[in-house]
């Protein structure tokens, strides 16, 4: 099977809807048939990466560490819009450190998220073959 | 008469909490729940038309709602007080209505 670029592109706050979940869901599963991924957090979707979730108080499953698996799977390409950052008050530093195991530089921790200008963000998503937006 | 105002919808998703502040009476108060907390973070594009509501009319925000999106307490708008669940249902009974935007 030919490799594809896939694009996962997510705009939504992670417990007022089901799509962050959905899509997390759909990612770990895509990431298993070897395709070049890349997600995208703009919108509220910067929302969905905070630190420090603790969600016993609404009953609801706190999905929030399983982007820290995301690594293992190799989806190590994942973009924050800097302009979404900054109309809510946030910067990287709210956000978890999702890092990823380079095997080709004997497993070197890498840095999987990368802060994008919205200029950046249009060639990332020009540039692919399939987009997929939650 | 006076209405508790819930909203639930994130101000970058939706003005639903616009929409409340044009139409709410001047004894109304707000209780911002769910993906509503959002309004009441500092720092936000929005910060100043949330700190300006919360000076003329009682505002809250849903304490668990605040904590399962990784937001904290003390970095809210100043003016907004934060309830629990039990708050909630005392808003609930002390407004003779509830507006639930949606």
């Amino acid at each position: 099977m030919a490799m594809k670029k896939f694009l996962y592109m997510n705009r939504r706050a992670p417990y007022g809807t089901v799509y962050a979940l959905e899509s997390l869901e759909v990612v770990l599963i895509g990431a298993a048939f070897d395709q070049d991924v890349s997600l995208v957090f703009m919108d509220d979707g910067v929302y969905q990466l905070t630190k420090g979730q603790k969600t016993e108080g609404i009953g609801m499953k706190n999905f929030s560490p399983t982007f820290s698996a995301l690594g293992d799977y190799e989806v190590n390409k994942i973009y924050i819009e800097k302009e979404s950052l900054e109309e809510r008050g946030l910067t990287l530093e709210d956000l978890q450190h999702l890092v990823w195991e380079d095997e080709d530089e004997d497993w070197a921790e890498k840095d999987s998220i990368h802060l994008v200008s919205s200029e950046e963000l249009s060639k990332i998503i020009a540039d692919q073959d399939v987009v997929l937006s939650f | 008469m006076s209405m508790l105002h819930t909203i639930n919808k994130s101000p970058f998703d939706r003005d639903s909490l616009g929409s409340c502040l044009r139409v709410i009476a001047d004894d109304g108060a707000i209780l911002l729940i769910e993906d509503g907390v959002y309004a009441a973070t500092k720092g936000t594009r929005v910060a100043d038309a949330v700190a300006s509501a919360a000076s003329k009319y009682s505002v809250y925000v849903l304490g668990a709602d605040l904590s399962a999106r990784g937001m904290s307490d003390d970095n809210i708008v100043d003016g907004i007080s934060v309830v629990d669940y039990d708050g909630f249902v005392d808003l609930v009974t002390e407004h003779d209505q509830v507006n639930a935007w949606l």
